[in-house]
């Protein structure tokens, strides 16, 4: 099988980004990824548009993507894996690329959703679980689901609301050195404590915002990798499961199974173990749509025992210069959470700390060479894990 | 006021909401030629869709129509496969993992623990007509887990107390629905 690296990145500022409209908001991504890989439209041979939708306009969003950006008529499609979305269109390219069938592959999230009002994305997100037996009579919002599994954790656990704080305050602290975050301000216990409840026990400030925004990937074989650039970020494994669209069909609520599995893949194919993996990593992406899903990805990824992962965020071990540096970008958290474009900000995020291009103040010490980034679709529907190195994977 | 009129009267909210957007395309119409807003938070430049868009589903239920008959007769059902014993709630006609339709249908004991609960005090537009609600989920003595409304205090709600599934109408609406209640 071929090695796949990334060549070339691009991000756009996430936040509210109407003063664009959906493929303006992708080219600004495209655009910077054509030029930090020094390639053009035509010598790529594929994209693949990671975008939710629903809450934009266009149905056909690849399309008016590809049109719009010079891409088109090389093939393509839409991808949706919910919040993962953008981590599933990294898995389209990756595995073309793998197999032979291409040698350049563009990956491309992107989402506008505030071409409509904020209650119709709550509204829309609130059904994206089981809408007949879970919405339809008792309408959950996406922070409700979540809050189920923080109560649970408190429960079991013991963790406090202020453990959940913390993971505020660390990602809006990295987030006000990230030039793309749609939040650049830092914020204290105080302003978390006091911030309005959306679903109990969680809090505005638990929540990461609804975001526009897009970025992009360039995916290329060994091949042509080498010939491009001197510094490729390589693609060593990349781990997927599902989950039930029924919370109610969970086993427990204070693990996400999907997440889970899609690690053990992803760590299996890496050779990595399980129990010490935070040792084998520079730095991490952890999908903290909401602050108690980082603390669980602590444990699913196996950087904390189960139940353990409050202590992380307590201690602040998930600082630069802690046990394991996650979110150091500002996370969903502060970063926004543009949901086709999550998964593929990761993948820029961790390309550009390995590369030593990260933001004054986000910068990790690389040591491994190695990062990984934790990709949840809905409340654990969806899972993609993926390791990135400096090193060849077969090398 | 009877409770059809409730409804109506959500139903005369969201036309009421719609008018307002479509006076306010006109205006803009009128005066610029064109539906185009300067949005004042951000000052960007917005065409404000011409052509709503608004869905109501209708989603078959025929093959699980006998839960539906349970509820309106106040039981809690499920089903069961008469080959692997599992038990299924939502229920569902099909054993996907034996392979066989036609599953039994089984009166749910109702009775579990509480897993874990919210309280949804931002909520969906189609739910702003309802008080802040809380949402659980309860493991059956049967071993199956259901998620429902809480219908108690906020502060008498603990995660591991006991519970009881209740059919109920949801008001103002008036339609069957089964809700958890604490047992006391």
């Amino acid at each position: 099988m071929v090695d796949v690296a990334i060549i070339g990145t691009g991000h756009s500022k996430f936040g509210n980004r109407t003063d664009v409209n959906l493929q303006e908001l992708a080219w600004e991504a495209i655009k910077q990824a054509l030029e930090e890989s020094n390639l053009d439209q035509k010598d790529i041979d594929m994209f693949v548009v990671g975008n939710a939708g629903g809450w934009s306009s266009e149905p056909l969003s690849a399309i008016v993507v590809g049109e719009y950006c010079n891409l088109a008529p090389k093939g393509t499609m839409r991808v949706e894996a919910a919040c993962a979305t953008g981590s599933a269109a990294l898995r389209i390219a990756y595995q073309a690329i793998k197999a032979g069938e291409a040698k350049t592959a563009m990956v491309i999230g992107v989402e506008q959703m505030h071409q409509s009002p904020n209650a119709l994305a709550i509204e829309m997100m609130g059904r994206a679980g089981n809408y007949f037996w879970e919405f339809e009579n008792f309408g959950l919002t996406f922070p409700g689901y979540y809050a189920l599994y923080a109560i649970r954790h408190m429960a079991k656990y013991g963790m406090k609301e202020e453990d959940l704080g913390k993971i505020a305050i660390k990602n809006h602290y990295y987030g006000s050195f990230n030039p793309y975050a749609t939040f650049q301000k830092q914020i204290n216990m105080e302003d978390y404590s006091k911030s309005r409840v959306v679903a109990y026990p969680l809090k505005v400030y638990d929540a990461s915002p609804i975001t526009d925004g897009a970025a992009a990937t360039i995916l290329a074989s060994e091949e042509v990798a080498r010939k491009i650039t001197d510094s490729p970020v390589w693609i060593v494994s990349q781990g997927f499961a599902s989950g039930t669209a029924n919370l109610s069909k969970r086993e427990d609520f204070v693990s996400i199974d999907a997440a889970r599995f899609a690690t053990e893949e992803a760590y299996k194919k890496a050779k990595i173990d399980f129990n010490e993996a935070w040792k084998y990593f520079d730095v991490a992406e952890a999908h903290d749509c909401f602050t108690i899903a980082e603390i669980i990805a602590y444990e699913d990824l196996g950087f904390a025992k189960r139940g353990e992962g409050y202590l992380l965020a307590r201690e602040e071990q998930t600082y630069i210069g802690g046990k394991i540096p996650v979110n150091v970008d500002g996370g969903l958290k502060a970063k926004g959470h543009p949901i086709g474009a999550t998964g593929v900000s990761m993948a820029v995020s961790i390309t550009r700390q390995l590369l030593y291009r990260a933001p004054k103040g986000t910068q990790t010490n690389i040591k491994n060479g190695m990062g990984i980034s934790h990709n949840v679709g809905g409340t654990g529907h969806y899972a993609y894990v993926t390791i990135f190195s400096l090193r060849k994977p077969s090398a | 006021m009877n409770k059809m009129g409730i409804t109506e009267l959500r139903e005369r909210q969201f036309k009421e909401i719609d008018r307002k957007m479509l006076e306010q395309i006109d205006l803009l119409i009128k005066n610029y030629g064109m539906p185009i807003l300067r949005e004042i938070k951000t000052n960007n430049l917005l065409w404000i869709d011409v052509r709503e868009f608004s869905q109501r589903f209708m989603i078959p239920i025929g093959r699980i129509s006998k839960f539906f008959e349970a509820l309106s007769k106040g039981k809690i059902v499920g089903t069961k496969c008469p080959k692997c014993n599992s038990i299924y709630f939502p229920p569902q006609d099909d054993c996907t993992k034996c392979k066989i339709s036609g599953l039994d249908v089984i009166e749910l004991s109702g009775e579990g623990e509480l897993l874990t609960y919210t309280i949804i005090t931002v909520k969906p537009v189609s739910f702003m007509h309802y008080q802040d609600y809380i949402v659980g989920i309860a493991r059956l003595r049967e071993g199956i887990n259901i998620l429902a409304w809480v219908n108690e205090n906020p502060q008498d709600v603990k995660v591991g107390m006991k519970v009881k599934v209740n059919i109920v109408k949801r008001e103002p609406e008036g339609y069957f629905t089964y809700e958890l209640r604490k047992v006391k």
